[in-house]
């Protein structure tokens, strides 16, 4: 009777921390889900580096692509930033608002970056991370996709692709406004 | 590299002086909410020990927060509404994250519970190992050896 009992006792010990170890291999650490996918985006008041006022309320009734990125940000932010600017020229007519946010950098290398590849939708500067935190940013490149009645709907981490972009928009494009 | 430091420290102490006056909050708050959270582009570092950028813009947050009148309990929510449970250094004690809190005591007990009766059985085993049972032959070994008689 003692034997038998002995004989389960080492599995029924090890198995359960194999289990847990095995859980712990297959998750990834960095991918932690956001709290606000489906919630109200949070408003932002930015002014962008023309000088131009922007407000998330301004733009209601669009889709928002919120792109945060630094211009120290490499490779990601490099990778990305010629599928913004390709994104923003396919969709600008469609109802998509692209805005980039400039977290944790300096005025003049941000300057640089948007200049070397010639953005065009508008890019504003947080120098205080208020909106980064709003938003539960981790880390840049980070892209949030905010549907027609300014809820977060999809996350992005990482550098954004063509692909990625299009999948996200055309699926928000299709619901009803 | 020396003058480089001290630059960098009266910056910062500079910086410091100026956030201090700006605002009427209890540093001590500050490091305490500061020190329950994680921060966000480290590696196991709260915000209140991180020299990083990410984590001075988020004591600055915290600072502000509790200038315009929050408690520490709200700043520690909107952080939480913002990074979900994960910013938080130590889970909450209530639901599924009890057994984090459970499962270390419950193994520590269930092990000493173990080594206590592991040990009475080592300790009590000699007594209950039955002595070999002795032959008339070996009897009468024991008895001519004992004597002192003549060995074989």
């Amino acid at each position: 009777m003692r034997r038998r009992w002995q004989r389960w006792a080492i599995p029924a010990a090890v198995l359960p921390v194999l289990a847990l170890l095995a859980y712990g291999f297959w998750t990834n650490p960095r991918e932690i889900p956001s709290p606000l996918l489906g919630r109200a985006a949070a408003p932002f008041a930015l002014t962008t580096f023309d000088r131009v006022p922007l407000t998330l309320e301004d733009l209601r009734g669009k889709i928002v692509l919120l792109n945060f990125w630094a211009s120290w940000c490499i490779p990601a932010c490099y990778d990305e930033a010629p599928a913004l600017e390709r994104t923003w020229q396919a969709y600008k007519d469609k109802g998509v608002m692209v805005v980039g946010v400039n977290v944790q950098d300096t005025e003049e290398p941000a300057r640089t970056f948007l200049a070397r590849f010639g953005h065009s939708f508008p890019n504003a500067p947080d120098p205080k991370g208020h909106i980064a935190v709003d938003y539960g940013v981790y880390g840049v490149p980070e892209t949030f996709f905010i549907d027609r009645r300014g809820r977060v709907r999809f996350k992005h981490v990482g550098a954004l692709t063509d692909e990625a972009a299009r999948q996200r928009l055309d699926s928000l494009l299709e619901e009803p406004s | 590299m020396i003058p480089v430091l001290v630059a960098v420290l009266a910056v910062s102490a500079a910086l410091t002086g100026i956030a201090g006056a700006a605002s009427p909050v209890d540093e001590r708050v500050v490091h305490d909410v500061a020190a329950q959270l994680r921060c966000v582009v480290c590696q196991n570092l709260s915000v209140a020990d991180s020299p990083s950028e990410t984590a001075n813009q988020m004591r600055q947050i915290i600072r502000e927060r509790l200038a315009a009148g929050e408690s520490p309990e709200q700043v520690r929510a909107y952080f939480v509404e913002k990074y979900g449970q994960w910013i938080l250094l130590s889970p909450p004690k209530e639901g599924f994250n009890l057994l984090v809190w459970v499962v270390p005591f419950a193994g520590l007990g269930a092990g000493l519970v173990l080594v206590a009766v592991v040990l009475r059985r080592w300790t009590r085993r000699p007594a209950a190992v039955p002595s070999t049972p002795v032959d008339a032959a070996m009897r009468e070994r024991i008895r001519r050896e004992m004597s002192g008689g003549p060995r074989p």
